[in-house]
């Protein structure tokens, strides 16, 4: 896991977070899901402090954060770029486009641009399967895209 | 305003009926006529597809600039525009709809907006290049009743949606919204809802297909100091979308089933697990809760009597295995989603060790509609065993991708050929997927098998949530096999080996096999394998997830063969059997595909013909797709 320490605030409204769930190990994935939204991802340092705010192992976090997709331990590029990998989109050809990104991004799935820029990710299913295949960058969902466009969107987004 | 009464609902009813009227009117008598302000229509609306889908492509862009050019022709008190959920036809989405002619305006875009206003609303003049093209006839076609998508669909649980918009729940109530809550509350005792329900013949849309009625019959029966309604919103299969559409189109009517839901068994709380994927779906979810709240009906003493119920949001975090009663459950307990053996089944023993009901969107989504119309009426669409209506998230090679529902009963054929336009592009009909990774492919020779649970467990698929993805000559069916491994491999909780274990030796077996390395003795042991682990794992996902391998190698064992023993694909998707040559007669060295080549693998000087180094080829296709003289073959 990484050694980063929590800024002295993020730490401060982490604990609120806790705090306003009741520390209730029940409302562990509500607190993570806010957490997440608050700093981006959820690095060892704040797992940490959430299993002791809620007096359970560490473990018990950590396996939870790793079990479930949507959370991340690792930090996201500023244009997190997620393919779909949904069936509709799989059909039509968006494991080309994927290894399309790879090639051009030069990372693999789950990983983030030594500039930091761009994160890549697979997601299943945004539910636009009319515009098949499927490429959602932040909050934009680019639809019907061909592996021969994924330069000029990436250079777009410079 | 607080409704206490059965009086207070239909008094809301009376006056929101006044908007309605207009669309449920235009509705019923569809005419060749177009109304425009200039022809002396005094009021139009124009609804707007405020669907994920539609909104991806810019839809809440249009609503804006429709408003503009409305406030500056100074008409915006004589027209309405209403964001409604999803109309179904995601293929030619962003769609917008004109009200009172009835006119389905496809593919608009924002900068359509001015023409919109200036043309329809006000000129009374239809816009013909906005209209939908129908494919067999080569004409528009200007409202949706006449279109080959709608004629064959009957629509019970997406009623609402593309109809009322979800936000106001004025709307809903103007459509019998909350009568069943009210009738069932006021004159029913819990035994009789039930019956209704039992006697309906509903079934669980969400895969397993249990009859609803007796599930809330078990959870009745017990005795606890408290229970739960939980409504199954985590819509895992990928490339099913009925769940989201429904909560995005519909919402109230889920808010209401889960109540009524609340009072059969005897429970005060309702909770709606819903994956954080869905952010629209939850902000109408919320919205509708907060609403109800509002008026009344979700809170303390429901109509004046002494039930209670309130519902709160729980959120998913991306886990396939969620969808599964118990491993739900303990998502919703904050815990890893790891499923339990049944029994006890969560109507003993379910969230927090309490009885627990759990119903899919789509399940519930038809409660309101079969207390208000009748356990008859609903008995009467579908067939013996299988009742009602099933929604379908119609994707893939077809021409019109989107969401349909038909009677149960309907055939493949119907869906494929008549609602879904049949397949793009002119190629040949492979396969047809349903049940997502846990479900099969069906073929040509399933085509004319009418569509029920029973009928697509027997063909070795399933109904599952409703996933139907169709597949072309294009599609390779071990690859397509793999790609559902692969997900079943990422998604497997494991907790039990046959799943974490079994699946990945699967895996790694049909790897082999579209890297051209496998033996006709891995095709036997895929089979011998995959019944292995339908008999010994342990929960649905686990049972369900060699169904795509057993079903292709059942279908499709000749592909299998020619992967192994000849090395080729024939639909050419397997990367590792494939090569690409150039044909030096129809190259003319423009140069085009050395300059896309990522892998500097064409050598050759501009006007002359060039040639692939096969040793550098990473068979992306890159060079095919640029090139403009179709003279790149691939074998």
């Amino acid at each position: 896991m990484s050694d980063i320490k929590l800024a002295c605030d993020v730490a401060e409204q982490v604990r609120a977070i806790c705090d306003k769930h009741g520390n209730q190990p029940g409302e562990l994935i509500n607190i993570l899901h806010e957490a997440q939204h608050l700093h981006g991802y959820l690095p060892e340092e704040m797992q940490r402090l959430i299993a002791a705010k809620l007096n359970v192992p560490v473990s018990r976090v950590y396996g939870v954060v790793t079990f479930y997709t949507f959370f991340t331990m690792t930090p996201k590029g500023k244009h997190p770029i997620s393919v779909c990998m949904g069936t509709a989109c799989y059909v039509r050809g968006s494991e080309k486009l994927l290894e399309e990104f790879k090639r051009v991004l030069g990372i693999e799935v789950g990983e983030t641009t030594p500039d930091g820029k761009f994160s890549l990710d697979c997601l299943r299913c945004v539910g636009a399967c009319g515009l098949a295949p499927v490429v959602m960058i932040g909050e934009k969902v680019y639809g019907r895209l061909q592996a021969v466009d994924v330069k000029k969107v990436l250079e777009e987004l410079e | 305003m607080k409704v206490l009464t059965i009086h207070d609902l239909k008094t809301i009813r009376k006056r929101a009926e006044g908007t309605l009227l207009l669309r449920e009117e235009s509705n019923e008598a569809v005419t060749e006529q177009c109304c425009g302000l200039a022809l002396g229509t005094e009021h139009l609306q124009i609804l707007i597809c405020g669907g994920t889908g539609c909104k991806a492509s810019d839809s809440h862009i249009i609503a804006e600039r429709l408003q503009q050019a409305l406030e500056k022709n100074n008409i915006a008190d004589k027209v309405d525009i209403i964001t409604t959920g999803c109309f179904g036809f995601c293929e030619k989405g962003p769609i917008v709809k004109i009200i009172p002619d009835n006119t389905f305006y496809t593919q608009v875009v924002p900068d359509d907006a001015d023409e919109i206003v200036g043309e329809h609303i006000i000129g009374g003049r239809k816009i013909e290049r906005l209209l939908y093209i129908d494919p067999k006839t080569e004409k528009t076609v200007s409202d949706s009743k006449h279109m080959d998508f709608y004629r064959k669909q009957m629509r019970i649980a997406l009623r609402n949606c593309g109809f009322i918009d979800p936000e106001n729940i004025e709307e809903y109530i103007a459509l019998d919204g909350y009568m069943a809550l009210a009738d069932s509350l006021l004159h029913k005792k819990p035994e009789e809802v039930i019956d209704v329900i039992k006697r309906s013949g509903l079934r669980g849309r969400g895969g397993g297909g249990f009859p609803t009625g007796k599930k809330w019959e078990f959870a009745h029966k017990q005795q606890a100091d408290m229970k739960y309604v939980v409504c199954n919103a985590d819509e895992g299969d990928p490339g099913a979308f009925m769940d989201r559409s429904i909560m995005e189109g519909d919402p109230h009517s889920i808010v209401e089933a889960m109540a009524v839901c609340g009072y059969s068994i005897g429970s005060p709380k309702g909770l709606v697990y819903i994956r954080a994927e869905y952010p629209l779906a939850i902000q109408r979810l919320k919205i509708a809760i907060a609403q109800a709240r509002e008026y009344g009906l979700l809170g303390k003493n429901i109509f004046g009597t002494d039930f209670s119920f309130d519902i709160e949001i729980r959120y998913g975090a991306g886990a396939f295995v969620c969808g599964e009663e118990t491993a739900l459950i303990h998502s919703m307990e904050g815990k890893r989603g790891e499923p339990t053996l049944k029994p006890p089944f969560p109507a003993e023993a379910g969230y927090l060790g309490k009885p627990t009901n759990v119903n899919n969107v789509e399940t519930l989504a038809n409660i309101p509609i079969i207390l208000t119309k009748g356990a008859e009426w609903f008995a009467s669409i579908g067939t013996e065993r299988s009742k009602g209506t099933k929604v379908f998230a119609l994707a893939g090679k077809i021409n019109n991708v989107g969401l349909i529902e038909v009677p149960m009963g309907t055939t493949l054929r119907e869906v494929i050929y008549e609602i879904g336009g049949g397949i793009k592009g002119g190629k040949k009909f492979k396969a047809v997927q349903t049940g997502g990774p846990s479900g099969g492919c069906l073929t040509e020779k399933h085509l004319d098998t009418p569509i029920d649970f029973d009928n697509l467990l027997a063909e070795g698929s399933m109904m599952g949530s409703g996933g139907m993805i169709v597949m072309d000559e294009d599609d390779c069916m071990v690859s397509v096999s793999r790609f559902y491994l692969d997900f079943t491999v990422e998604e497997s909780c494991g907790k039990c080996t046959p799943c974490r274990i079994g699946n990945k030796r699967l895996l790694e077996l049909l790897n082999k096999i579209t890297e051209g390395r496998g033996t006709m003795k891995d095709l036997d042991a895929l089979s011998t394998l995959g019944k292995v682990i339908k008999d010994t794992a342990l929960c649905g996902l686990g049972q369900t997830s060699p169904n795509p391998v057993l079903s292709t190698l059942n279908n499709f064992y000749d592909e299998y063969v020619e992967h192994v023993r000849d090395k080729t694909c024939r639909a050419k998707q397997c990367k590792s059997l494939l090569t690409y040559t150039i044909n030096p007669e129809l190259c003319i060295g423009c140069h085009l595909c050395f300059k896309h080549c990522p892998a500097d693998a064409i050598l050759g000087d501009v006007r002359k013909p060039h040639v692939i180094n096969p040793d550098k080829c990473i068979k992306c296709g890159m060079c095919m797709a640029r090139c403009k003289f179709k003279a790149i073959n691939v074998v």
